[in-house]
C-alpha cells in the first residue's frame, strides 16, 4: 500500500531542544539546573550579557551535538563556527543570539518513522547549536497583563535546533517523528523531555504542494498534531473558496485550538547574521571517533534485539523501546529469570497502559525502580520497583493470582505511595485464587438458595446465569475465577 | 615630588615614603588638572594605597598608581564608556587586566575620558566633554584613549591603560608625546573590556617611556580562559629591552606616507629612520598595495561589529532608561537619548552594511580586503624585521576643528587601522615636534614579536631625548 496523500500535504519541522542534561550553560559556567530555582538566581555576567563579557564555548555541548548528529545519521562538519543573529527582544540580554548559520555542525541526516504506509524516512536538513534566551513571565494573563517580568535563568541554556525536510505527509507522521526524535535524544542521555521548555517546535505546512505557512512555538507533540490538523483544514478552506494561501507566520492558540496570523513575509525580520568574533572556528573531525564509541544502542537496534533475545512480538518490542528507561526496566526484570513474554505483556500492555491512563510520564530509572510524574502536575509522582514486577509476573505465571488480580495489584501500586509489595496487596485485598473446593461449595449453595434464577436459566434466560456467577463471586469475595465459575455452573445444571 | 616620574622612580618614592604619599601626590595633581582627563577619580585610591602599605605588598607594581580607560570594568567604579547610556552602571566584576593589576599591587587612580564607546580619534565624542591636549589646551589629545594619554603626558598618572581598535592607543600617544603600544591581537585578554569591535581591539598600555610599557605588559598580558581569542605567547617583555639594533632590517612602506602627510611629520619620521641607520640598522622601501583599501574595510568591519555590540544597551537591565508606552518605545527613546551622534552614526552604518542585500557588497567585501591587507603585512614582514611609518599623518588638531566633518576625522586613522586589520603589534614613540606639538613614530612588528618592537623603540629612546620633553602648559 502506498499513501496517496490526497491533499498534497507537506510538513517540515524545526525543533529546539535544550541540552538540559549538561551541567553548565552554553557559554558560561552557570548551572542548567534552574527549573525549581527562584528567578534570576542561575545567572552570571556572561549569560546576563553585561558589557565586557565574552562567551566561552562549553565543549560538552559540542560533543552532545556531535552525538545527536551521529544518531541522526548526519554528516558532521569538519569546521564549524558561530554567528550572531541580531534582533531586539527583552528576553535577549545581548541584543543578539549566538547561533550557527552557514556552517551548522550537522547536516544531511535522517530519522525513520512508522509512516502512513509503513517505514518512512524523514530527512534532517541540518542541526545546529545555539543559546536559549531568557523567559518572559506575564503578570496575570497575557491579554490582561499588567506587566512583564524577565527571568534570565534560561538565558544561555545550550540548545540544538534541528530542521527537517518537508517529508511528513500528515499531522500523524509529524507527531510520530517527534516521538521518535525525542526517544532518540533520551537514549543519548543529552535531553530530559519532561522538563518545562525542554522542546519547542515550529511547523511548516503546505497543501497541494503550495505556499508554506509557519506555525511558531508549539510546546507539545499533541499540540503539533492538533495545530497541523487545524492549519491544513484552514488552508484547504482558503483554496476551496478560490483564495490563495499566503506565506506567513502563524501562532498556535492552544486553548482555542486554532492558528492565528502573526506576520506576513513582507514583515520578516533581517537578522543581519555575521560570524561571532569572540569565538574561534572549530575543527571537530578528530573528536568524532571517540564520540562514536560512546554512542549507545539506539531505539531501532534495541527493538530488533528485544524480538530476537526475548522472543517477544514486534508490538511489544516497539512499545518497550519507546522509552530508554522503560527498556532498561524491562531488561532488568527479565534478568531476574522471569518469563520474558509474560513480563513484556505486563510491562508494555498493562503497566504502560495504566501509566498513560493516569497521565503519568516516566521520568527516571535508577536500576531498581522506575519513577514517573504527572504530565500536568509535577507534585504527583510515584515509582515502581523491578522487584515488584518480578514478583507479580512470577505469581501470575505460577497461577497464584488471576489476571484480574494482577491488574488490580498494578493499579493499587500506582495509586498509592505506600511501600507495599504485590503479595502484601494480594493478601490485604484477598486476591489469591480461591481453592477449588471453596468454589464448589459456593456453587452448590448458590444453586440451592436461588431456585427461581436456576429455573429461569434452564428456561432459556441467559441473563440469570450472570446473576448466579455474581452470587458465587460474592460468596468467594471475588477470588473465584469468573470464567471457570461460569463453566462449572453450566456443567452442574446442564450436565 | 617630581611631577613626571617613571615607574622605577615611583617605586623609589614609595620606598622612601609610602604608597599612600605617592597616591596623594597624584590625587593633588589631578585636583589641579586643566585637561578633563578623568571621568571619575576613585574615592578608594588612598584607601587602596594604605592597604598596600599595611600589607607590605611585594607585587611588581605595589603601590604604583595607574589610570584606566573608562571602557575597562573595575568593581567599585562606574563604567560609562564616555556615554550617557551607561549612566549609573557599575560593573559587578573586574576585567582580566584589572585583576592582574590589583594582584600586582597597582593602585587605581580613576577612569579616564574617551570617545563614546571608543568611537573617535579626538575624545570629543565623549558625553563628559572633550579632554584637552596638555601641549596645547585648545587642541585634542587624540583618541579614543585621549584621557589615558593626556593624564600620562600631564603627570596625572605614571602610566595608564587604553584600548586600541583602529589606533585608539597610538593616536593619542602620538598627539600627547607619550609611548603607546597596541599589542598583537590575542596577547591580552579582552574580558571585561566593553566591546566596540571585537575582532580588532586590544587593551594597550600608555607611559612616558618604553620600559614602563614593558613593565605593564609583563603584568597584564597572557592567556585567560574567559577570552577564547587570547593566546599564551609566554613573552617576557622587559627582557626585550636591549639597546642594540645592529643588523635590524627596517621596512618603510611608502603607502604610509600619503598625500596629506604633514611635511614636518614626514621629516621627523625619516630622521628617526636615519637614526636607526646610524645605530647599525638598515632600511628598504616596501610596498603594501592593499593599504589604500584598509580604511574603508576597517570602518565597515568596526561599525558592523559595533552595531551588534551596542544592541544590549536597551534600558532594560542597567544604565539609562527613558519612559515609553511599551517596551519598544522605551528602547527607542533610551537609545535616542543615550547615544551621541557618532555612536548613532556608526550603529546605523554598521546595521546597513550587515543588512540583507548589502551584506555581501559591504561586509563580506570588507572581510576580503582584510585578508589582502593581512597578506600585505605577512609579505612585507617576511623581508624585514619591522616596519616604520608615521603614527598620525598630522599633529593634534584644534578642538572642534574636525568634529563636524566625520569623514576627515575617519581619514586620520589611515596609518593606524591597517595594523588592527592585520592583528600585528605596533608601538608609537615620540620622534619630534612641529610647532610645539609632538610627532609619533610607529614601529610595527610580526605577530607576537613585541620583543623586536620594544627593543627598537627602547634603543631609539636611549639615543634621543624626545621622550624627556614635557608640556609647559601643565607644568
Amino acid at each position: 500500500m502506498v499513501y496517496e496523500n490526497p491533499d498534497g500535504v507537506r510538513i517540515g519541522l524545526e525543533i529546539h531542544i535544550q541540552l538540559n542534561k549538561l551541567k553548565t550553560k552554553m557559554f558560561c559556567g552557570c548551572s542548567t539546573d534552574y527549573h525549581n530555582a527562584a528567578p534570576n538566581t542561575h545567572t552570571c555576567p556572561v549569560c546576563l550579557g553585561l558589557p565586557g563579557t565574552l562567551p566561552v564555548l562549553n565543549k560538552k555541548a559540542v560533543e552532545a551535538a556531535i552525538k545527536v548528529g551521529l544518531a541522526l545519521e548526519g554528516e558532521i562538519a569538519e569546521e564549524t563556527q558561530f554567528h550572531r543573529k541580531n534582533y531586539f527582544y527583552p528576553d535577549l540580554p545581548k541584543g543578539f543570539q549566538i547561533t550557527q548559520y552557514d556552517f551548522p555542525i550537522v547536516s544531511n541526516g535522517k530519522v525513520v518513522i512508522e509512516g502512513e504506509d509503513g517505514e518512512h524516512a524523514v530527512g534532517i536538513t541540518r542541526a545546529h547549536m545555539e543559546e536559549d534566551p531568557g523567559k518572559l513571565v506575564h503578570i496575570g494573563s497575557i491579554g490582561k497583563s499588567k506587566g512583564v517580568l524577565i527571568d534570565y535563568n534560561r538565558s544561555g541554556m545550550p540548545l540544538i535546533e534541528t530542521v527537517t525536510e518537508p517529508d511528513m505527509r500528515s499531522p500523524k507522521e509529524a507527531r510520530r517523528f517527534l516521538d521518535k526524535f525525542r526517544n532518540i535524544l533520551e537514549y543519548l542521555d543529552v535531553f530530559d523531555g519532561n522538563l518545562e521548555g525542554a522542546m519547542r517546535v515550529d511547523a511548516n505546512v503546505s497543501v497541494h504542494w503550495g505556499t508554506r505557512v509557519e506555525i511558531k512555538n508549539i510546546s507539545s507533540h499533541k499540540g503539533v498534531e492538533r495545530a497541523l490538523l487545524y492549519e491544513i483544514m484552514r488552508q484547504k478552506n482558503v483554496i476551496r473558496r478560490g483564495g490563495k494561501v499566503s506565506q506567513e507566520t502563524r501562532h498556535y492558540d492552544e486553548g482555542r485550538g486554532v492558528t492565528l496570523s502573526m506576520r506576513t513575509k513582507e514583515e520578516a525580520e533581517d537578522y543581519r547574521y555575521f560570524r561571532e568574533p569572540d569565538l574561534m572556528p572549530m575543527q571537530v573531525t578528530d573528536w568524532i571517533p571517540a564520540i562514536k564509541e560512546t554512542l549507545p544502542e539506539l531505539p531501532d537496534a534495541k527493538r530488533s534485539r528485544f524480538i530476537e533475545q526475548y522472543g517477544i512480538t514486534d508490538m511489544h518490542a516497539k512499545s518497550l523501546t519507546s522509552k530508554i528507561m522503560l527498556a532498561d526496566f524491562y531488561e532488568d526484570v527479565c534478568a531476574e529469570g522471569v518469563d520474558p513474554k509474560i513480563a513484556a505483556t505486563w510491562t508494555a500492555d498493562v503497566f504502560l497502559g495504566e501509566l498513560n491512563y493516569r497521565d503519568l510520564a516516566i521520568s527516571s530509572y535508577d536500576g531498581k525502580k522506575i519513577s514517573f510524574i504527572h504530565a500536568k502536575d509535577p507534585k504527583i509522582k510515584n515509582s515502581f520497583k523491578v522487584s515488584d514486577m518480578v514478583e507479580l509476573v512470577n505469581l501470575f505465571a505460577e497461577g497464584k493470582i488471576s489476571d484480574r488480580a494482577a491488574v488490580e495489584v498494578i493499579r493499587t501500586m500506582l495509586d498509592t505511595t505506600e511501600e507495599k509489595t504485590p503479595s502484601h496487596i494480594i493478601e490485604e485485598k484477598g486476591l489469591f485464587k480461591a481453592e477449588d473446593d471453596l468454589v464448589t461449595k459456593a456453587i452448590a449453595e448458590t444453586i440451592a438458595e436461588n431456585e427461581a434464577a436456576v429455573q429461569d436459566y434452564l428456561g432459556g434466560t441467559e441473563k440469570s446465569l450472570n446473576f448466579l456467577v455474581g452470587q458465587v463471586m460474592k460468596k468467594t469475595k471475588g477470588t473465584a475465577d469468573a470464567k471457570t465459575t461460569r463453566e462449572l455452573i453450566i456443567k452442574e445444571l446442564k450436565g | 615630588m617630581a611631577k613626571w616620574m617613571s615607574v622605577a622612580q615611583v617605586k623609589e618614592k614609595i620606598e622612601e615614603s609610602s604608597a599612600e604619599e605617592v597616591t596623594a601626590h597624584y590625587l593633588e595633581v589631578i585636583k589641579k588638572s586643566k585637561i578633563n582627563g578623568y571621568i571619575k577619580v576613585s574615592e578608594k585610591a588612598l584607601e587602596q594605597a594604605k592597604k598596600i602599605d599595611a600589607e607590605e605588598h611585594d607585587g611588581p607594581l605595589a603601590g604604583v598608581p595607574i589610570a584606566i580607560k573608562d571602557n575597562i570594568s573595575v568593581v567599585g567604579l562606574p563604567s560609562s564608556c564616555g556615554s550617557k547610556i551607561l549612566e549609573g552602571y557599575a560593573p559587578p566584576f573586574n576585567a582580566h587586566v584589572i585583576e592582574k593589576l590589583l594582584a600586582a599591587g597597582a593602585v587605581i587612580l580613576g577612569k579616564t575620558n574617551m570617545d563614546e564607546f571608543a568611537m573617535g580619534s579626538s575624545t570629543e565624542t565623549s558625553y563628559f566633554g572633550p579632554t584637552a591636549n596638555p601641549w596645547d589646551l585648545e587642541r585634542v589629545p587624540g583618541g579614543s584613549s585621549g584621557g589615558s594619554a593626556a593624564v600620562v603626558a600631564a603627570g596625572e598618572a605614571p602610566f595608564s591603560l587604553g584600548s586600541d581598535t583602529g589606533g585608539s592607543v597610538r593616536c593619542p600617544a602620538a598627539f600627547c608625546g607619550v609611548v603607546g603600544l597596541k599589542p598583537t591581537y590575542g596577547a591580552i585578554s579582552r574580558y571585561g573590556v566593553v566591546a566596540y569591535a571585537n575582532s580588532l581591539e586590544q587593551v594597550g598600555p600608555l607611559a612616558n617611556n618604553v620600559r614602563d610599557i614593558a613593565v605593564l605588559m609583563d603584568v597584564i598580558a597572557g592567556y585567560d580562559r574567559r577570552d577564547s581569542t587570547s593566546i599564551d605567547s609566554k613573552t617576557e617583555y622587559q627582557k626585550a629591552l636591549v639597546e642594540d639594533v645592529k643588523g635590524l632590517k627596517i621596512g618603510v612602506p611608502k603607502e604610509f606616507f600619503g598625500e596629506g602627510t604633514h611635511p614636518d611629520v614626514e621629516k621627523a619620521v625619516w630622521n628617526a629612520i636615519h637614526k636607526y641607520e646610524d645605530l647599525g640598522a638598515t632600511w628598504e622601501e616596501v610596498s603594501m598595495p592593499h593599504i589604500k583599501y584598509a580604511l574603508a574595510s576597517y570602518y565597515i568591519i568596526a561599525m558592523s561589529e559595533a552595531s551588534s555590540n551596542l544592541a544590549r544597551f536597551d534600558g532594560t537591565r542597567y544604565g539609562l532608561r527613558e519612559n515609553g508606552e511599551n517596551w519598544h518605545a522605551m528602547v527607542s527613546k533610551t537609545r535616542a537619548e543615550g547615544f551621541g551622534t557618532e555612536a548613532k552614526r556608526r550603529i546605523l552604518l554598521g546595521t546597513y552594511a550587515l543588512s540583507a542585500g548589502y551584506h555581501d557588497k559591504y561586509y563580506l567585501k570588507a572581510l576580503k580586503v582584510r585578508t589582502l591587507v593581512k597578506q600585505d603585512f605577512d609579505k612585507a614582514l617576511s623581508k624585514v624585521d619591522l616596519l616604520m611609518a608615521p603614527t598620525m599623518p598630522n599633529p593634534a588638531f584644534k578642538i572642534g576643528e574636525k568634529i563636524e566633518d566625520p569623514l576627515t576625522l575617519y581619514l586620520s586613522d589611515v596609518n593606524t587601522c591597517p595594523i588592527n586589520l592585520a592583528g600585528v603589534p605596533s608601538i608609537s614613540v615620540p620622534c619630534g615636534f612641529t610647532d610645539g606639538l609632538p610627532i609619533g613614530l610607529q614601529i610595527i612588528g610580526k605577530p607576537f614579536d613585541e620583543p623586536a618592537v620594544l627593543r627598537a623603540a627602547y634603543t631609539f629612546e636611549q639615543n634621543t631625548d624626545y621622550h624627556t620633553k614635557r608640556p609647559l602648559e601643565v607644568a
